[in-house]
Order: structure tokens, then sequence, then C-alpha cells
């Protein structure tokens, strides 16, 4: 089987624990305005790639990847879940620890089978949450954030552990009572092991020159470390207030939309 | 020769360094405290030495701000005793000593040649006596001199199209390390009589070699004793052997001082120190003779000294160099041939003055690195390099195999066992130019005239890759042997007129030679075969029919993504040449190595090398060492460093370098955003806490 793959990265030290070998999937079906790699969107490009392929590469260099491992990012990896489901099956043959780093948004929840397979070889889920309001999110992505959220409950319900992953992006999602929202929100997931905050960025305006794109936030200035610290802190005070909630009554439902 | 056990060494574990001969490394292995705590003893600054190191900031100032050059001496010949005591602030000093009689002012020394001696002074407005001008042009030859007279019209014109590059013919080579450790353990009268008993044994025929070293051992033995009357001149008698902890940095200090007021070097490397000098300190800490805060004191004054080297250096010489660097290259940790590892807290306290006296390029602490090194030096070491990206690591556990336990590192990457091996620095073969010459049978694609010999050029429009390599192959081998003979000439005549006395008496009587040749541009010869290979090459000529320009069709393997197709080429490319220089007769029966480490002088390089067949243009800098073109290496750090890594280091014996600089964001999370380890359990124990 081939997949599309953008490029592959050697030296990947902040997608997962440890350092790992990074694999970019081409096509994306998201259009996030803040996205620094529209290279991936269309499914047409990049190259391919086997299973074979790619974990020879990873094994060329696997005595670097002791405390690390693969991690499937994009681009949109489950929008080729054949190809990842595979990947994902031979590398756990071979002891590889794999992450898949996705927004979630190819979930079917009426046809939640496929993804089953995918997350019995999964061993971390890196999701990202880009907005908690679905209208909101809806104007970010293009796509609501209900299949997100669902999916968010499912990988959970897997018993896959899961780290939520949410971009700052000032005046778009810098909101502290949203925040606190989405951390009452992935509160719920049993198995939520880490948070990542990143503060926007906008080191991928070149890409968007290259491909004669439009620069959709070309007026939004970069989100600093300490934006991105204090957006933590109210994800974190949603977390308390969702746990401290779960402990005083332990039939609140996890999936009730906070 | 025989040895008594001298009163100064009380305390310490006798063995054949202190029964039978002079063997620093054996004192170290029956001494050594290998420490494997962290970093928390270590102690900040003294009030003196904060208010030394003021001074010396606003000396640097000073230097910059008269545009590099404080002062310097255009009269007195710097010998080991030519100058008075010279200090910063003599009260506060606990390590004294200088080049000249005032901090910063350069000394002068023509031995290497009296040209360079006198453009280095013209440059910064001085002039150099005429006296000694006329001494030296007159009655003294020169190195320079010397070189010139035996240097034959090709190799003139090699080194004019700078096909040969960087050649120690016109300055002191450098890269040999006085074993300054002995002075310390010894004291100088008993390194004297070794080298009398040295030289009052194993010589029963004159022949030429046997003369010669003859001569040099006497030279040595003059040397230890102008190295006594330095000490003298600081009111020190470093006769017999260090004391304590103050005496064994001093003494050691002085050793280094006197070969540098000797030798103007293109690398003067002060060896592996830290660990030895941690056995007096641990011997002092343990008779409560000193407190932790002195003991770093000492280590920062003699740090700051070796900060305040300089060199009277002409603006090609930095610009060739990219500055003006010392190379006081230090070794810190490693392992022994055992396994034991041989950190102390001295390697703590070497890496700490990057702390106490802030981040500087000089001493160049170089970490032998190991997979056995203790885990929290690992820590410390890379916590520094975070702090102050100032240290350099090296691969022990490969080195360890050829060069055993008690080895340094000259310059940047040289390896030699100290006090017993020495090499003869020998600059760079440039390999991209050597690939054109190929191509256009000798004509440089540069000057316009014929350098090489004149082979067949390539005729078609298009590149062929086993017609190049076929003519590649030749071209190399031409160069090599032209290579090897500029580089018996110069340290002929190097030995001769510019002899390391002081560094030589701190050696072994028979030391082994290497013969350190170094090629350079290795990754633009690796790409351009493989753009010949594996895309379509052609040839754009000027109207004489030298090839000047290359145009590629479709898309190649690049060197630096762990893509075999191309790195074999490089790692063929290195096989090779080395192979061509073991061909030839080197001077002194000097064994040949190689070296792939133009960390410098790759941006002149690039200036004299013409368009290539990679694509690169004239003028762009050549990547440094073994590193692969800029913005070439598109798979992450570890496909780059894996490529680095094919490189045969038997091939390339005196080192390969690789110059890595990453953005702190980018080796890993930042703890302000990041939660990586989310504990729900407390982070509920701390919602229920607030909720009370």
């Amino acid at each position: 089987m081939l997949g599309r793959i953008h490029s592959t990265e050697s030296f990947g030290t902040v997608d997962g624990p440890g350092i790992r070998f990074v694999v970019f999937f081409q096509g994306c079906p998201m259009r996030c305005l803040y996205c620094h790699n529209p290279d991936t969107w269309l499914k047409e490009g990049g190259h391919t790639e086997t299973v074979a392929s790619l974990l020879a590469l990873y094994r060329r260099n696997a005595v670097f990847y002791r405390n690390g491992g693969i991690t499937c990012t994009g681009g949109e990896p489950m929008m080729q879940m054949p190809f990842l489901t595979e990947l994902f099956t031979a590398a756990k043959k071979e002891q590889i620890h794999t992450c898949l780093d996705t927004s979630g948004i190819c979930f079917l929840p009426d046809n939640p089978e496929p993804f089953r397979t995918l997350l019995s070889v999964t061993d971390l889920v890196m999701l990202d949450i880009k907005h908690i309001d679905a209208e909101k999110h809806r104007e970010l992505t293009g796509h609501s954030n209900s299949r997100i959220l669902q999916f968010a409950d499912f990988v959970s319900e897997c018993g896959v552990p899961v780290w939520i992953r949410h971009v700052v992006v000032p005046g778009l999602t810098d909101d502290s009572a949203e925040q606190e929202r989405l951390g009452y929100r992935i509160g719920g997931l049993k198995t939520l092991q880490g948070l990542d905050v990143l503060p926007y960025h906008d080191m991928g305006k070149k890409k968007y020159e290259e491909l004669g794109i439009p620069y959709p936030l070309k007026d939004t200035l970069p989100a600093s470390a300490e934006q991105a610290a204090a957006a933590k802190e109210c994800i974190l005070r949603g977390i308390r207030k969702r746990l401290l909630h779960e402990a005083e009554s332990t039939v609140l439902p996890s999936s009730s939309n906070g | 020769m025989m040895m008594e056990f001298a009163a100064e060494w009380e305390g310490f574990t006798p063995g054949k360094w202190s029964s039978s001969s002079i063997n620093v490394r054996d004192f170290i292995r029956n001494n050594i405290t290998p420490y494997e705590g962290d970093e928390q003893f270590l102690e900040g600054p003294t009030e003196a030495t904060k208010q030394l190191w003021t001074q010396v900031a606003d000396l640097f100032r000073q230097e910059r701000e008269a545009g590099g050059v404080l002062d310097m001496d255009t009269k007195i010949i710097s010998t080991i005793t030519s100058h008075g005591p010279g200090y910063l602030n003599k009260d506060l000093e606990k390590i004294v000593g200088l080049q000249t009689d005032k901090p910063l002012k350069r000394a002068l020394q023509p031995f290497g040649g009296i040209r360079m001696a006198q453009q280095a002074c013209k440059e910064y407005g001085y002039e150099v006596d005429p006296l000694v001008t006329e001494i030296f042009t007159k009655y003294r030859k020169t190195h320079n001199q010397g070189v010139f007279d035996v240097y034959t019209p090709e190799m003139r014109l090699a080194r004019k199209s700078a096909i040969l590059t960087g050649l120690p013919d016109a300055y002191g080579r450098g890269r040999i390390i006085g074993d300054y450790r002995r002075i310390a353990l010894y004291g100088v009268e008993m390194l004297i009589q070794d080298k009398l008993h040295q030289k009052a044994n194993g010589f029963s025929r004159m022949t030429s070699d046997d003369i010669r070293l003859r001569e040099e051992l006497s030279e040595q033995i003059r040397a230890l004793y102008e190295l006594e009357e330095l000490g003298r001149i600081y009111g020190y008698e470093i006769s017999a052997p260090a004391k304590n902890a103050q005496e064994a940095v001093q003494w050691l200090y002085f050793g280094y001082l006197a070969a540098v007021k000797e030798q103007n070097g293109a690398a003067m490397s002060l060896g592996r120190t830290s660990s030895f000098l941690d056995i007096y300190i641990q011997r002092d800490l343990e008779r409560g003779l000193i407190t932790e805060k002195e003991a770093q004191e000492l280590i920062d004054h003699f740090i700051m000294k070796l900060r305040l080297v300089k060199f009277a250096r002409t603006p090609e010489y930095n610009a060739l160099f990219s500055g003006d660097p010392t190379w006081v290259t230090e070794s810190i940790g490693g392992v022994s041939v055992d396994g034991q590892h041989m950190v102390t807290k001295n390697s703590f306290r070497y890496l700490n003055t990057l702390n106490n006296l802030g981040t500087a390029p000089e001493p160049n602490m170089t970490v032998l690195w190991s997979k056995q090194l203790p885990q929290n030096f690992k820590r410390f070491c890379a916590k520094m390099s975070i702090q102050t990206s100032a240290i350099q690591y090296e691969n022990d556990d490969l080195m360890r195999v050829t060069h055993g336990d008690d080895y340094a590192i000259a310059c940047c990457v040289s390896s030699m066992v100290v006090g017993k091996e020495m090499q003869f620095f020998g600059a760079r073969a440039n390999l991209a130019k050597c690939l054109l010459y190929a191509i256009n049978g000798g004509i440089d694609e540069v000057m316009k005239v014929q350098v090489g010999p004149k082979y067949r050029p390539v005729t078609g429009d298009y590149l062929n890759f086993d017609d190049v390599m076929d003519k590649y192959d030749q071209m190399m081998e031409w160069l090599a042997g032209l290579y090897v003979n500029t580089l018996n000439v110069i340290h002929y005549m190097h030995d001769k007129y510019c002899y390391e006395r002081l560094q030589m008496a701190l050696h072994d009587r028979d030391v082994k030679r290497y013969f350190a040749t170094g090629i350079a541009g290795l990754s633009v010869v690796a790409d351009s075969l493989s753009a010949i290979k594996y895309a379509k090459v052609k040839c754009i000529r000027d109207e004489n029919g030298i090839v000047v320009d290359y145009e590629t069709e479709g898309d190649f393997p690049k060197y630096g993504n762990d893509d075999d197709r191309v790195d074999k080429i490089a790692v063929d490319i290195v096989h090779r040449f080395m192979n061509k220089i073991r061909k030839h007769h080197t001077y002194r029966d000097s064994i040949p190595t190689m070296s792939i480490l133009t960390i410098t002088s790759n941006v002149v390089y690039g200036k004299k090398t013409g368009n290539t067949p990679d694509g690169r243009k004239h003028g762009v800098p050549l990547a440094p060492g073994a590193n692969p073109m800029h913005g070439r290496d598109t798979h992450g750090a570890v496909a780059s460093l894996s490529s680095v890594a094919k490189l045969p280091f038997r091939h390339a014996q005196d080192g390969i370098s690789n110059t890595f600089s990453i953005i702190p964001d980018a080796l890993g999370k930042n703890q302000k955003v990041f939660s990586g380890d989310l504990d729900l359990d407390a982070l509920r124990q701390e919602a229920e806490h607030e909720a009370e």
C-alpha cells in the first residue's frame, strides 16, 4: 500500500515524548486560518512512500529514538486511514512507540471500527482542539468541532492516552472564559495525560507567498509565551473545576457539552 | 632514570610515575578521584575574581575600540625570558604571568616570518624596529624564507590559486601540545635531568637524523633553563615539584606561558589538565588547606589568563580564521581504557568559569564525550551548552581506541597523546577546486591559467559520471603528491628555523609524529558528483572553452539527508584521497592522517572556488568541515548528523568536524506552556483544596 507523504523529519522534539521520527502526511480537509503547513493541504501533493520504506528510515537511526518513537502528523494522517493503520500496526510489531497528531476531523461516529483498530496500535493521541465553541470553530477551520469532540471521547473510551493541543491566537482563541470551557470539557477525558498550549506564530507566511495563497491572518500578531502560559492556566482551571464536579457527583456524563 | 619520592608528593599514591619515568598518565590513574555528583558544590566568583574580570573586560573593550589591538611590542623579540613581570593587579592575582610586560600588549614573534610580523604591526599602525627587521632579513633566516627558498613554481602556483590553502609557510604551525602538567608534577630540574639522560644515551652513529635530534635536545634543555628563569622573573622557584594546588596551577601555566611567548602557532592548545589539577586541589581540600571557593578562584584566575592570550596577526590571517583564534583547547572528561570515567570536580570547575567569567570562545572547552560519562556531568554539560553555546564535544569512544586515555585535542579536532605524540599541521587541499581542475584539464577556473597538469579536459556538453570520476581520480593523484611534498618542505623548515623547543622539551624524546593533511569542500564534491550521476549536468563554457558554469536538469540526492546514494560518494572520496596521501614519503617518517575540519576558513575558500556542478555559485562559502551544504539537509538533525557519521574515522583520523546550531525551542517544549505529565489526581486535589 502506498501513502502520500509530504516529508519526514528525523529529529522531532516537539511532537510527542522524546526524540521522534515524524512523518508528515499529505492532505487535510481543514482550512485553519493559522495553519502553518498549507503545503500539506492538497491530497494530490507530496510523494509516495510504503510502510516498509518509512520504517526503514526509522530503523536507520533507531538508536536516537530510544526514548521517543514515531509520530504521524500532517496534513491530517487520518485522511489515509488504511495506510496509517498499516504503518502503526507494523511499528507496534517492532515495539516502536506510536503517536498520532490529529485534528480528529475524519472521525466517523457511525462507523467507529476502523478507528478502534487504529487506536489499538496507537500509544498516544495528540488531539488538536482549535476552539471549544462550535460556531467559532467553523469560522476558524471551516468545520464544526462536533466530530472532533466525539473523537476525544472515543479515544478516552478506548483507553488511549491523549494530549490536548491548543493554539492561542490573539483575537480568535484567547478568551479566558472559552479557554476555561475548553478545560472543563477535556477534564472529562479519563485518559488525558498532557496539555500542550502553543502560541500562534506566523512562520508559515512564507509558504503562503510561495503557494500564492493570501495569508488570512496578516493583521494578527504572534502570541507570546506569556499569553500561552496564561491560556494554559485558564484551561487548567477548567480541568480542575470539572474534576471537582466529578468528584462531587460521579454521575456527570463525560460527553456533556461543557 | 632513577627517581626518589619527592617531599612535595607526600600523600599521593606512588607508582611508575614516581619510581621510574616521567609518566603523568600513571600519576593520574593512581590518584584521580572520579566524581559522579552534580554541580551543587560549585562556587561563584570571589570579590578578587570579579574585580580582576571587570578590569579584563574593560581592557577587551579598549582593545575593540582601538581597532582590534591595544598595544604592540615592536622592538623586543619575544622569548621565554624576554620581558619583566606583567600583572593585572598583583595583589589580587592568584595565578600570574603575561606574554609581555602589559596585558594585551602583543608580542613580536618574527621567527615564523619577518614579513608577517611587519604586516601585522603595520596594519595596526605600528612599525617593527628597523634593527629587528635588519637582523631578520640580513642575518637571521626565518621559517618563511626557508620555505620559499625551496618551493617549486608549481607549489607557488597551487598556493596562489588556493587549491592548497592555509599552508603554515609564513606563520607558526602550532598544533603541538606540550605536556605542561609535567612541570607541576616533577618540577623543571627533574625534567632537565631526564633530558640530559636522553641525550646521553642511544647515539652511536652521527646520522643526519641523530645530529638533528641531539641539537634539538640541547635546545630543549636550554628552553627548560629559561623556563626556570621565567618562574624567577615572577618570584617563583619552579625547579622543584609543585607542593600545593596553587603552585600546581601556577607551574603548569608557566609552561604554557613560555610556549606562547616563544611560538605564535596557529593553534596553541593546552592539553588535558583539569582532572590532573583536581588531584592537587583534592589533596589540599582534604588537608584543609583551601576551601571550595578558593579552589574555584584558582581555576577562574587561570582561565582568565588563558583568555588574555593574544598574538600579533594580519587581517588576512584573521579573515582566514574568522577572527583571532588562539585555540587554547582544553580536553575535559573522557573514560580510561579500563572503563573508569575521568570526570572530576575540576571538570565542573572548568566549565563553571563560563558562569563566573561569562561565556567566551577561549579557552576552547572540549568535552571528551562518552556514553559512559556520569549522568550528572552530562546534564551539566547540556545545561552549560544551552546557556553559553561555548562547549565543544568530541567522541571519546571513537578516539580512545587509537589514542588511549591520555590524549588531548589540539586546535579543534586533532587528537594526540599528550607528551608522546605531535603533529605536523597541514592545512588543507581544496577538493572542490580539484574537481573543477579535473573537468578543465588542470586550468584554474578563476585565474584562467594552467595550474594542474594538462590532462585531457571534459569535452562533451553533458558531464558523464564515469568520465568525470576517472579524470577526478587522476587529478586527486596529482594533488595528493604535490600537497605532501609542499608540506614536507614546510615542516623541514619549521623544524629548522622555528623549532618548538619548549613544547618539545615537554615531550618524550622519541615522539610519534602525525602528518596531518586536511581536505576542504567535501560536501560540494559529494553533491556535485551526485548531480552528475543522478541528474543531468550541462557544461557552460567561456570563449576559451573553459567550463565556468553548470546547468542542472532534474533533482539529485544531497549529502546531509542520510541518503546512501550520495553519502557513499562522500565516503569514497575521503577514502580515496587518504590512500593517495598514504603513497608518498612524509617528512621525519610521520604517519599521514587527514582531517575534514575547515571550521572557519570555508568562507575564504568559497571566494576562491568557481561555480560547481552542484549548483553552488562562485563565492558562496563551502560548508564548514564535514557539514552538509547550507540548507540542503532537509530531513532534520538526525539525518544530517547520520550522513556525517558515515565518514570513516580511520581515513580521517585527524578529525571530522560538524558545526551544529539549533534554536532552544527546537530542542523541546518550553515548560511554561507545556504540561507533558498531567497528573489528574493532583489536579483534583488542587481543585478540592481551592474549593475549601
